[in-house]
């Protein structure tokens, strides 16, 4: 209590006595009573003394030769150097339908859009000299946000019909994995094993492809997990139980190793679309239960209101309930679209090279780089980091566009 | 009307707050007589909650003095926890425990902060629920009652404690109309049995039956105060004039 | 399809088992020491998981700026990494970068760090240790249920049951009658001591272990501590307004109103949770720890057996997913809410 008391007069605003400021912020944020002080101190004290060790192994210790001596390794394995324009023709077709769906539908494609255009300016204007980072890939860099404009314009026109829209999302995994692979004794698409694919490449297939395969066989199966008939409801119940209680090395496992043994050598499936098929059925079976969470959330009164217009059981699945359910729990659904991503590096313990495999193999390659182990797991770490940290972002911002929670 | 030579069991002299630079209460004077029952009204907005929120600590005020029951509020926590057992609070969100039962509501602050044991306070208890009409109910859950049978089991919450002074931040505000009168009635009860109460309300039925004396908020300030009479039939301010004009009109 | 072969011997040792184990035993004692070392590591882990991710939600939740950013950069870091990833960098960057066995580092103990793993001085049980240590345990248990009962006899009727004192003599004398049983005695401690160019003796934490059960736990506890603090967050602050008011002091209200409330919220992702970090276990296999899983592998690589060993694994995993669930569920139910 000052001594020199102001009486607010009729009308009149007085200034705090304790304006808001750094000094109160300080105060009340860091230094509020005598524990908190304590904890102030320490904490500093902590993140002084981890701050000088992280500086001082950048500084000294650090050997970042096993990263920046083989970029192309990370990004597409053993892939043979003159079939990349393969790869480039992929991400391109990506790019191109990227912005023609953020043409259509803004939105959070506008921020993948933009994060993917982002990222290859990064790469192409990178102020770094290093040979395998020729002129050549920087301008393949730099095309691809102009794919994405080129997208962004004809998907804002309507040259492009839903239909065709939707056909070409389909076709495009396959053509791209069809391109990819090629063709025994094709002249420009010759063959190129799977074995030798890697890196980030293998990280991007096996988890798109797992995203876009596991959801609808989770909805199926949460479909089916509701219906009425008792063998329909009996196997997706039990499918869904039996994934969802063994862990994902156990399904790799199962399909890599057992599912040889109960196949004629012929038909041997190759390892990467094993080790795909596994991750698929793993996520489409969370994914199910978290459809179910949705469609135990939309009101009955709602189908009763679809049944009363005459609607069939299907339609009304299909347009009224499904779509009310999966909004109603698109958090957890790229949720797990997120764990799947992350996910992808258990392949390793079936030797496929993703691109923690990669980072792998290429410590073992010399015993210089036996050294060098945290610096190649804090690179892939970080990968993994900024691409899972942005995916939760665009989440969140999907969360509040669509005004989840309502 | 209070004698002239009792002390006031709340005092607040020139009392001030800022929610950082904002000036929400500037200069609030009051004096609150045993036994009296004033109703703060006024606009939202206008600081009539942040006020009785201040005078049992749950919200802080930087400027002046409040006094209740002779203890002096200030950062002492000692003090703080004195006064809010004098002190009792009905919110309007009722805000009761949904893990609880209506009887274990009631009876968890006696229990644990007066220490008595649980035969004396559920007594107790019964009759308080009795006094507010709902003594079948000392069983059930806040999640199967309405709003009005919630509400008046917060009243038997704080009553529990024996206060001294009963304060209400807006009490009806968020029941159905047909349950207000039940939670007037009980309020209106609890007036006429001598009890100190400071009731934030709309309800200007209410005020004009039981209200000793009624303070018009504004913008942070006291504009007016009076008894009933003096406020419904010969309000002094225009702001006031203009504000009874509006909440009468329906 | 047969399991016959089940009694046969196992052929292949199994490094750091939790029982004792060689290679001429079972298979099916194989597969018993690889479930016993998964669930070491799942249930020391869930344990420890639950403390610190209890610790850094209410770091996060705290009114100290740096320590809430503290909390939320260590929240953000492990929850948008791989836990495989983690896991190689605890083991091959901080447990395997210990000094050879010849450096030991040597706390008091003694207790010693190296390339090999941590050794510890442990009490081992004498031949009859399990008198004393039954009734040990006995007398905590009977301590505390002692106490609960006669604190609320004394809050229901106040009769001066003088309820701490009984229950010290419960604590006190029920084991002092098993010591006197057992004749005195009850444990040896193990002392790790060098013998040649290796440390024989005491408690030993392998890097594997180590590597495995930290890593879990630091990747775990951030998920718990998103969930404990979401349950929290979920109680009504009006909830706290109203506890203060009627004027419970700041334990009370966070154990008799804001706590109990919380608990429904919590219990079913952290529920998922535990069954993520056991199923997690498994990742074991990459780093060396021979848990069920990589002991599975093994077998059926010896055996030649891969159908049966491996249902035996699904089965296993399921059956530890199924009875965390039993029982999380079961109280769970019993703590909901009553509503109309």
């Amino acid at each position: 209590m000052s001594t020199v008391m102001k009486t607010a007069k009729h009308g009149e605003y007085l200034p705090p006595p304790d304006p808001p400021g750094l000094r109160k912020w300080l105060r009340d944020n860091l230094f509020d009573g005598w524990f908190n002080t304590i904890l102030t101190l320490l904490s500093s004290a902590f993140i002084i003394f981890v701050g000088i060790g992280i500086f001082q192994w950048l500084v000294n210790d650090v050997d970042w030769r096993p990263i920046t001596g083989f970029p192309t390794l990370y990004a597409v394995g053993q892939y043979p150097r003159d079939q990349l324009w393969r790869v480039a023709f992929g991400i391109t077709s990506f790019a191109f339908l990227i912005g023609v769906s953020w043409g259509r539908s803004g939105g959070i494609l506008r921020t993948i859009s933009q994060f993917i255009g982002g990222f290859f300016t990064i790469l192409a204007l990178l102020p770094v000299s290093h040979p395998e980072l020729t002129l050549g890939y920087r301008l393949f860099f730099i095309s691809i946000p102009l794919t994405i404009w080129i997208g962004l314009i004809a998907g804002r026109s309507s040259f492009i019909k839903g239909r065709t829209f939707i056909i070409l999302w389909l076709l495009y995994p396959i053509l791209y994995i069809l391109i990819l692979r090629g063709f025994e004794g094709v002249e420009f698409l010759d063959n190129v094993r799977t074995t030798s694919w890697g890196g980030l490449l293998v990280t991007f297939l096996l988890s798109v492809g797992g995203i876009l395969l596991s959801f609808p066989i989770g909805v199926a199966l949460a479909l089916g997990r509701r219906s009425s008939l008792p063998v329909v409801k009996a196997f997706s119940t039990v499918f869904i139980e039996t994934i969802r209680g063994v862990p994902l090395i156990s399904l790799l496992f199962m399909f890599s190793v057992i599912l040889a043994l109960f196949l004629p050598p012929e038909a041997r499936l190759d390892r990467l679309l094993r080790a795909l098929m596994a991750v698929t059925f793993f996520s489409a079976a969370y994914t199910a239960e978290n459809v179910r969470g949705g469609l135990q959330a939309v009101p009955q009164g709602q189908i009763e209101a679809a049944q009363a217009v005459g609607m069939s059981n299907i339609q009304i699945t299909s347009f009224i309930v499904l779509p009310q359910a999966i909004r109603a729990v698109i958090p957890a659904i790229v949720g797990q679209f997120i764990s799947l991503f992350k996910d992808t590096t258990l392949v390793v313990i079936v030797s496929l090279n993703d691109l923690l495999g990669i980072g792998r193999s290429i410590i073992n390659s010399r015993p210089e780089f036996l050294q060098a182990q945290l610096e190649v797991y804090v690179f892939i770490a970080a990968i993994y980091w900024i691409f899972s940290y942005f995916m939760s972002l665009a989440s969140r911002r999907l969360e509040t566009s669509l005004g989840v929670g309502q | 009307m209070a004698k002239s030579k009792e002390k006031p069991i709340i005092e607040c002299r020139d009392v001030h707050k800022w929610y950082d630079d904002f000036h929400a209460l500037r200069g609030i004077n009051m004096n609150v007589m045993p036994q009296e029952v004033i109703v703060i009204f006024g606009p939202s907005g206008s600081g009539k909650s942040t006020f009785i929120r201040t005078i049992n600590r749950l919200e802080e005020h930087q400027r002046g003095d409040i006094i209740v029951d002779g203890i002096e509020l200030t950062h002492d926590v000692r003090n703080i926890e004195k006064i809010r057992t004098e002190t009792g609070m009905v919110f309007q969100q009722f805000n009761l425990f949904p893990h609880l039962s209506v009887m274990q509501n009631v009876t968890l602050a006696p229990i644990w902060v007066r220490k008595w044991p649980k035969e004396k306070a559920e007594k107790e208890g019964m009759k308080l629920l009795d006094q507010v009409g709902i003594p079948e109910q000392a069983d059930k859950f806040p999640g199967q009652l309405s709003g009005g049978q919630q509400q008046r089991v917060a009243i038997a919450r704080a009553l529990a404690m024996q206060p001294k002074i009963m304060l209400f931040d807006e009490p009806t505000s968020a029941l159905d109309p047909e349950m207000i009168k039940e939670v007037l009635d009980a309020m209106t009860a609890l007036a006429e049995s001598g009890m100190t109460m400071i009731v934030v309300t709309h309800e200007m039925g209410f005020a004009r039956a039981v209200a000793d004396r009624m303070f018009f908020f504004d913008e942070g300030q006291v504009v007016e105060s009076g008894t009933p009479e003096q406020i419904f039939k010969k309000p002094k301010e225009d702001r006031t004039k203009l504000f009874l004009s509006q909440i009468l009109q329906h | 399809m047969g399991y016959d072969f089940l009694s046969s011997p196992a052929g292949f040792p199994i490094s750091d088992p939790a029982i004792p184990y060689d290679p001429t035993d079972s298979f099916g004692k194989a597969f018993i020491v690889g479930v016993l070392n998964t669930l070491r590591v799942a249930v020391l882990g869930v344990i420890m998981a639950t403390i610190l991710g209890t610790f850094v939600a209410l770091a996060r939740l705290s009114n100290n700026w740096l320590l809430s950013r503290i909390s939320l950069a260590y929240i953000e870091f492990h929850r948008n990494i791989p836990l495989l990833v983690l896991l190689f960098i605890w083991y091959t960057s901080v447990f395997l970068q210990f000094p050879a066995i010849e450096n030991s580092i040597r706390l008091p103990g003694p207790i010693f760090l190296n390339q090999r793993g941590f050794f510890f001085t442990w009490p081992r049980l004498n031949e009859n240790g399990w008198i004393f240590t039954t009734a040990l345990i006995i007398g905590i248990i009977a301590a505390i249920i002692i106490w609960s009962r006669l604190r609320k006899r004394r809050e229901i009727t106040g009769e001066d049951t003088n309820y701490a004192r009984n229950s010290l003599i419960a604590l006190l004398g029920i084991p002092l009658v098993g010591w006197f049983i057992g004749g005195g005695n009850p444990y040896w401690f193990d002392i790790p001591f060098f013998e040649g160019f290796n440390i024989t003796g005491g408690l030993r934490f392998t890097p594997e272990f180590s590597g495995l059960f930290v890593g879990l736990v630091t990747y775990t506890a951030a998920f718990i501590a998103e969930v404990v603090r979401a349950g929290i967050q979920a109680v009504d602050k009006g909830q706290r307004e109203a506890a203060s008011a009627v004027g419970l002091n700041n334990f009370q209200v966070l154990s008799l109103v804001v706590i109990p409330q919380s608990l429904r919220i919590i219990i079913p992702p952290m529920i998922s949770q535990y069954l993520n970090l056991t199923k997690n276990s498994s990742l074991a296999l990459a780093i060396g720890y021979q848990d069920l899983f990589s002991v599975g592998k093994i077998a059926i690589n010896q055996a030649g057996r891969a159908v049966p060993v491996f249902v035996l694994i699904m089965v296993s995993y399921l059956t530890l997913s199924l009875i965390t669930s039993a029982i999380l569920n079961v109280y769970n139910r019993r703590i909901q809410l009553v509503s109309r």
